[in-house]
């Protein structure tokens, strides 16, 4: 199984930012989540994400949302996510969870990182644990060869920049102060982010938050070590549900494409 | 277990509260739990609220014995007037406190999320008194139930946002509200409306509702002579309870927080976090949370939008865990009757969530009255804005009776 540290090796290697599309588990439906990840594998995506719907994603933008409550309207249960995560992980690029705290405490916090080890999940992005909570996660996470993916925000003081300098997987840079969605054009703020992290911690830098075409994915990877795109291609999923992995792979191949054209590393 | 000064400096109550949020919102949280110290501090704020609250709000609120419904219970009940103050409830206390906080930092937006209106309101007010906008995020359920109170927030110079989002109440429009802030974090100052919420939140909203327990701590030391035996106050996000008991902690009196029970405990349709809740991370903090096997959120249900909550305070979560409060529950119907009988008995019309305290003490008159009990319930609010709803409800049973 390659690791998350590999992916971001290859990608350098060729001379690109590393692609790291999201999905939320249960949308459209449970059934389609290993033909999805199959389509991103196949379209060259290097890291995926999988949500883990979750009943109120205050981090989230509207379409997260829609994905999450039609998901768990539909029954989609935490057992079954990690059931069919776990026959597809070792044919998958390294898999992460996206989850909000909730459901790691009230399933317990050792015996998630020990399930989501066993299904082959390799880290977790937990947007509403700031750092300065983590620390009981970090252990357990660590405990089972899992890295807890540290976020930055544009508000974000050194002493968080200086604090996460140990961490494991990569940075998760939000490119803006606010939810996730699309948005029409980048924030300019996104150059200075990378520039603060970069001059802070080793790790590799994924941006994302508002991420949407191809042209936006080739600047921030002009930037950044990877690129997160999340709610366009959720959206793109959306549209027509019976030919959701045909418009993932296609969306995605796109992404892919856009990035291999980087040449100018800034 | 003992019940230690808390929070620590990590916002903890035990093994409750905490800071859950995004970390865009984490300096936030800092420069304001650091302004809220300072502000504790600066006799210029202090003279400010003191005087806010005296001349503007109307305190202190009267305390004064219940004659008719002691008498019909055979024990002596004590009413803390709440429900007098400008904008008909405890809310103002701490909306006025916050917004004196959002000016002093120079921060000129003002958010709220509100369930009933009464929060909503009562940040409407305090922008509108220092020429303020406030931004108020409602779930559209409760923009149906409680249309007075949004028409009241609109008259006061406020935007409402009806939230359609989940299940359209006060949890979703406290999701909103934090997506609000997270989006325009720098200059905008988030006023939370209860007990809950990220550290400095629990602790800022108990400190400024705490004047509820200083006034009545000596107003019945010098009615009485003495202490009463149990303070009740009813328990949404715990605010108006948390500011009554809080006064009283170190004293022998039995603290008792009343949940809504809605249709029944047993019905699934209830807002009893701290009965019937699991512990759970929900809007910033660890507390009790209505909740399934997934850690999913289970909507709440009560009779009223104030109570229409899945969570509780951190602090509640830590006093039930240490024994310093008990919390009990009442229904839709038991709260609707307490509501008419105050009405009756004491020419009060009371708000129905202040009614789920009068319905506890109605609940449990027999052992009140062997032990001699002297209650002191906190009426947190009036009654105004539920009277419309209790009148359609009548004329619904009334159909169903025919
Ligand atoms: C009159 C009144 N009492 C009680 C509450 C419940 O809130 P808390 O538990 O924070 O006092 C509300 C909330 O809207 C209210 O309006």
């Amino acid at each position: 199984m390659r690791t998350i540290d590999q992916s971001f090796a290859q990608a350098r290697e060729e001379g690109r930012a590393a692609l790291i599309p999201y999905i939320t588990a249960g949308y459209p439906d449970l059934e389609k989540l290993a033909g999805l990840v199959g389509a991103l594998t196949r379209a060259g995506a290097d890291i995926i994400e999988i949500g883990i719907p979750f009943s109120d994603p205050l981090a989230d933008g509207p379409v997260l949302q829609k994905a999450a409550s039609q998901a768990l309207s539909q029954g989609t249960r935490l057992s079954s996510i990690f059931e069919v995560v776990r026959s597809i992980s070792r044919q998958a690029p390294p898999l992460v969870f996206l989850t909000y705290i909730n459901p790691v405490f009230r399933f317990g916090i050792e015996r998630f990182m020990a399930s989501a080890r066993e299904a082959g999940v390799q880290g977790l992005i937990i947007p509403d644990l700031p750092w300065t909570e983590g620390a009981s996660l970090r252990t357990a996470a660590r405990a089972q060869k899992l890295a807890l993916i540290p976020l930055v925000a544009p508000t974000s003081t050194p002493a968080h920049l200086h604090a996460i300098r140990n961490a494991k997987g990569f940075v998760y840079g939000v490119s803006v102060t606010g939810v996730t969605g699309a948005r029409e054009v980048l924030d300019a703020g996104v150059e200075r982010l990378v520039r603060r992290v970069k001059a802070a911690v080793s790790l590799p830098l994924a941006i994302g938050f508002g991420i949407a075409t191809p042209m936006q994915a080739q600047q921030v990877g002009r930037l950044a070590d990877g690129v997160i795109v999340g709610s366009a291609l959720v959206e793109e999923i959306g549209k027509e549900p019976r030919r959701a992995e045909e418009n993932a792979f296609k969306f995605v191949t796109e992404l892919r494409q856009a990035l291999r054209n980087n040449t100018a590393k800034a | 277990m003992a019940t230690m000064r808390v929070p620590n400096r990590l916002g903890r109550f035990g093994r409750f509260g905490g800071r859950y949020v995004p970390e865009t919102l984490i300096p936030a949280l800092d420069e304001l739990e650091k302004a809220y110290h300072d502000a504790r501090r600066d006799g210029e704020f202090r003279r400010q609220l003191r005087a806010l609250l005296k001349d503007y709000v109307g305190r202190p609120t009267p305390l004064r014995r219940a004659d008719r419904m002691s008498a019909e219970l055979g024990f002596e009940v004590y009413l803390k007037r709440e429900d007098l103050n400008h904008t008909g409830a405890h809310k103002i206390n701490n909306t006025l406190g916050q917004v004196l906080l959002a000016r002093r930092m120079g921060k000129r937006r003002i958010i709220a999320e509100t369930g009933a209106g009464q929060h909503g309101v009562a940040t409407a007010t305090a922008a509108a008194l220092f020429g303020l906008t406030a931004e108020i995020y409602m779930g559209a359920e409760d923009v149906r139930r409680q249309a007075l109170n949004v028409y009241r927030m609109r008259l006061l110079g406020a935007v409402v946002h009806p939230v359609e989002s989940g299940t359209r109440t006060l949890k979703d429009a406290t999701n909103e509200a934090i997506r609000d802030w997270v989006t325009h974090v720098r200059d905008t100052f988030y006023v939370i409306g209860s007990v809950v919420g990220p550290h400095p939140y629990p602790m800022m909203v108990r400190d400024f509702q705490s004047v509820i327990g200083r006034e009545a701590r000596r107003q019945v030391l010098s009615l009485l002579g003495g202490l009463p035996t149990h303070v009740v106050a009813c328990v949404g996000g715990g605010s108006n309870s948390m500011g009554i008991f809080y006064p009283f902690r170190k004293d022998p009196v039995q603290l008792i927080g009343v949940e809504a029970a809605g249709e029944g405990l047993n019905s699934g349709r209830h807002a009893a976090s701290i009965f019937m809740g699991e512990p759970g991370i929900l809007h910033g903090s660890l507390s009790y949370l209505l909740q399934d096997e997934d850690g999913q959120i289970w909507p709440a249900h009560s009779i009223s939008a104030g109570l229409d909550y899945p969570g509780v305070g951190p602090e509640h979560a830590y006093y039930h865990d240490t024994g310093r409060a008990q919390y009990g529950a009442a229904t839709d119907d038991k709260a609707l009757e307490a509501f008419r009988l105050l009405a009756q008995w004491e020419g009060i019309i009371p708000a129905l969530e202040s009614a789920h305290a009068l319905a506890w003490v109605i609940e449990e008159q027999e052992t009140l009255r062997r032990e001699g009990a002297r209650v002191l319930v906190n009426l947190s609010g009036r009654g105004d804005k539920d009277v419309e709803q209790v009148s359609r409800l009548e004329r619904r049973d009334a159909h169903a009776n025919d």
